[in-house]
């Protein structure tokens, strides 16, 4: 008796097992992967398929990275591929410039975006520039990556967002993912062009995992650089934001949708270029915007995408001012609660939204 | 053989009075010249090696009469920028080389064209000698569509193959020039890379932590300090707590060379290209030189330096002089040769002139161009939100 019912036990779990499958719909494939480990995978394959890829900065072949997202790389590659280098962001910075120069496809990892000042005349004038002032002659095929923008506790020199800062100038390219999806797709795309793309990776987000499909882990997945994605369908405001708040935004619109207030959001992933068009597209259906940014608000993401929206087609569809959601406008304290309301939280962004929407 | 030779060039010498056309033929014929003299030249102070390069270096005939046009071109086609730049026709940043002609020769001439140089803003002399034309250098300085960057890059951004400019910012190249060394090494391909920087430069952080990391990894780059002696309007003395360049390297072996004497230059090149080429590392060299005009066209170069200091290096160390002087005086040429030389190179420089000022400027609908490479057209935003410019690769 006991046996039967075993027997009808699993035989009521192996058909609900085939049940789950076919509602479901998932690909069987799908897996769940951080942040950190799409970056890792992004790198590990670009550094199979091209030998002139390599990886230098601090601590990133023999520690696994200061965030262990070059873990295992040094390994499996060796010194040649994968260089530890001193802590002079501006020395190595320049070298791995020359190096995109003279044939090779550095990836550059800063610590944090924040030691990228020390080097950023190298960013600036040996990288973006070089292309233009040499009429073509010179191109520089790098990736320069590392965490950027507020992080935990880690006060002010640790903790500024550089989108703004980047995005200005032409001759860059500037990316900043938010999933894992992102970060492997537009981490590859950077490694395969031609020319210098700051990639703006975030600390926070390194140990969030995102379900991952088996489309996406192939190794030809890239994401172009230049197009937003629409992470959320939505009719009644369009909430514009990049990497890690692009989760605040999420969130804001799941508990605004339980008032009956849907909002569309985009996640930028990209700084420059700027799809403006994609955002444009969204006004003209929504008729509102918010943008949502970690970083100031002076002459910030946020103050540009408005500009832009003022300039162009998507102006005539507003119905109420455009607003920004930015970090508070001072250097970041440490204390928690201090820290808390330095950035935007939820309840930031719900109240911006139900001002511009004047509900 | 000879006196056949002697009789075909009288009567070559006399038919050509005769016609009244300037022909061009030697007094003499080349069996008469001296082939190739040994020199002496300067001892080299040393660094951290055993020992510096011989004291004497072998010209060949050839060599010489190729140094002797190539440092006259750079000489005249600095001066002719000195011209120019007064006309107004070339405008901005304009750092001349003339004085330091020794120098680009020099090197060039103890490493190959499939190495690598890299140097600051004082480019015009390395961008030829690297392979650019005078007419597309005078071109770019004049900022017209025939020069060497389309107009686009100016006096301090020049480029060819091998040559990664031309650089603004004082003591970045170092670093860019310690990259391509390792790409030098990363690709296995024997090549090295030169990396300039002038005495003002040399008190730059980046510099140091160049050094270190060149070391470290030991890296084929020559590190190059030309020691003019004034980093703009500031002597050496009053910039650098240590004015020996050659020993700043510290634990990189380092030679002072005297930057006035192509031979010189050319023989400490040759020793520091074999110690990187034998993956020892980085090696530093001190060229101790001089520039006649000032930091740049804006600057008359009186104001901090003596005109009898200027008038003393001219009359005493020309780099052209030194070298004229020693091929003359070796029957290694005559002096109708080189005023022949000299009336080309003239030639050629006026020629270029008359290019640079009658090419026009780049198209407008080059503006946006050449941002990204390898990318599809794209659209810049203009000066006002209904100007939307276009950019190809």
């Amino acid at each position: 008796m006991a046996s039967l019912r075993c027997f009808l036990r699993s035989g009521k779990k192996a058909v609900t097992a085939v049940l789950r499958r076919e509602f479901h719909g998932t690909p069987p494939a799908a897996v769940q992967v951080t942040v950190r480990d799409a970056l890792n995978q992004a790198m590990d394959e670009e550094l199979e398929r091209d030998e002139r890829v390599f990886l230098l900065g601090e601590e990133v072949a023999q520690y696994d990275g200061a965030y262990k997202v070059s873990r295992g790389l040094w390994k499996k590659y060796g010194d040649k591929r994968i260089i530890d280098t001193p802590i002079t962001e501006m020395g190595f910075a320049g070298i791995a410039v020359g190096a995109a120069m003279a044939g090779l496809r550095p990836i550059c990892e800063f610590m944090t975006f924040n030691f990228s000042m020390q080097a950023i005349d190298q960013v600036i004038n040996s990288a973006a520039k070089t292309y233009y002032m040499s009429a073509g002659l010179q191109s520089v095929p790098i990736v320069f990556r590392g965490p950027n923008g507020a992080s935990a506790g880690v006060a002010a020199q640790h903790s500024q967002c550089f989108a703004a800062w980047y995005g200005h100038c032409p001759g860059l390219k500037v990316v900043s993912p938010w999933s894992a999806e992102d970060a492997r797709g537009l981490l590859k795309s950077a490694i395969r062009d031609d020319n210098p793309v700051v990639f703006l990776e975030n600390e926070l987000m390194y140990g969030v995992p995102f379900e991952m499909s088996e489309e996406v882990q192939s190794k030809d997945f890239l994401i172009p650089i230049g197009k937003a994605k629409i992470e959320r369908q939505g009719t009644h405001i369009t909430l514009v934001s990049h990497s890690r708040m692009v989760s605040l935004c999420l969130d804001a619109a799941a508990v605004l949708a339980k008032e009956g207030i849907e909002c569309e959001v985009i996640n930028m992933r990209t700084i420059r270029p700027l799809d403006a068009e994609a955002i444009e597209t969204s006004i003209m259906k929504t008729n509102h915007l918010v943008t949502v940014e970690g970083g100031w608000p002076q002459f910030g993401i946020g103050a540009e995408i408005l500009a832009r929206i003022m300039e162009g087609p998507a102006f005539n569809y507003l119905d109420s001012p455009a607003v920004r959601v930015t970090g508070v406008d001072i250097p970041m304290p440490y204390a928690k609660i201090l820290e808390d309301n330095s950035v935007p939280q939820i309840k930031d962004i719900i109240f911006s939204i139900k001002k511009t929407l004047n509900v | 053989m000879r006196k056949m030779l002697t009789i075909i060039s009288n009567v070559l010498r006399g038919s050509a009075s005769r016609n009244g056309a300037r022909v061009v033929v030697s007094a003499r014929t080349y069996a008469d010249f001296t082939p190739q003299a040994s020199f002496d030249i300067k001892k080299c102070d040393v660094h951290k090696l055993e020992e510096g390069p011989p004291l004497q270096a072998v010209l060949t005939r050839e060599e010489g009469l190729q140094y002797y046009r190539t440092m006259q071109t750079i000489r005249r086609m600095e001066l002719k920028a000195d011209q120019l730049y007064k006309q107004k026709i070339i405008r901005g940043f304009c750092h001349l080389y003339d004085g330091q002609e020794a120098c680009a020769v020099g090197i060039e001439a103890g490493i190959n064209l499939s190495d690598h140089l890299i140097t600051a803003y004082r480019a015009h002399g390395y961008t030829l000698t690297r392979g650019g034309t005078v007419r597309e250098i005078m071109a770019e300085l004049t900022g017209r569509r025939g020069g060497i960057a389309k107009g686009k890059g100016g006096s301090m951004h020049m480029y060819t193959k091998h040559f990664y400019g031309g650089n603004g910012i004082v003591g970045a190249q170092v670093p860019l020039g310690a990259g391509v060394a390792l790409a030098c090494k990363y690709l296995g391909k024997n090549e090295l890379c030169v990396c300039l920087y002038g005495d003002g430069a040399a008190n730059q952080g980046q510099i140091f932590e160049t050094y270190n990391m060149a070391s470290l990894w030991k890296l084929p780059c020559i590190f190059i300090c030309e020691n003019n002696k004034y980093g703009m309007g500031t002597s050496v003395e009053r910039a650098a707590a240590s004015t020996d360049y050659y020993k700043r390297g510290d634990f990189i072996p380092g030679l002072r060379v005297d930057g006035m004497d192509v031979l010189c230059v050319r023989e400490a090149t040759k020793l520091a290209a074999e110690h990187c080429r034998s993956g020892k590392g980085p090696i530093l060299m001190e060229l101790q030189t001089y520039r006649y005009h000032g930091h740049s066209m804006s600057d008359p170069g009186i104001s901090y330096r003596t005109r009898d200091e200027i008038q003393e290096v001219r009359s005493k160390s020309d780099p052209i002089s030194m070298l004229k002087d020693r091929m003359l005086s070796n029957n290694m040429a005559s002096v109708e040769e080189l005023k022949e030389i000299d009336v080309e190179v003239r030639k050629e420089i006026e020629d270029a002139a008359q290019f640079a000022t009658t090419d026009p400027e780049p198209p407008l609908d080059d503006l946006c161009n050449h941002i990204f490479y390898n990318d599809p057209p794209m659209e810049v935003r203009g000066t006002n939100p209904w100007t939307k410019l276009k950019s190809i690769s």
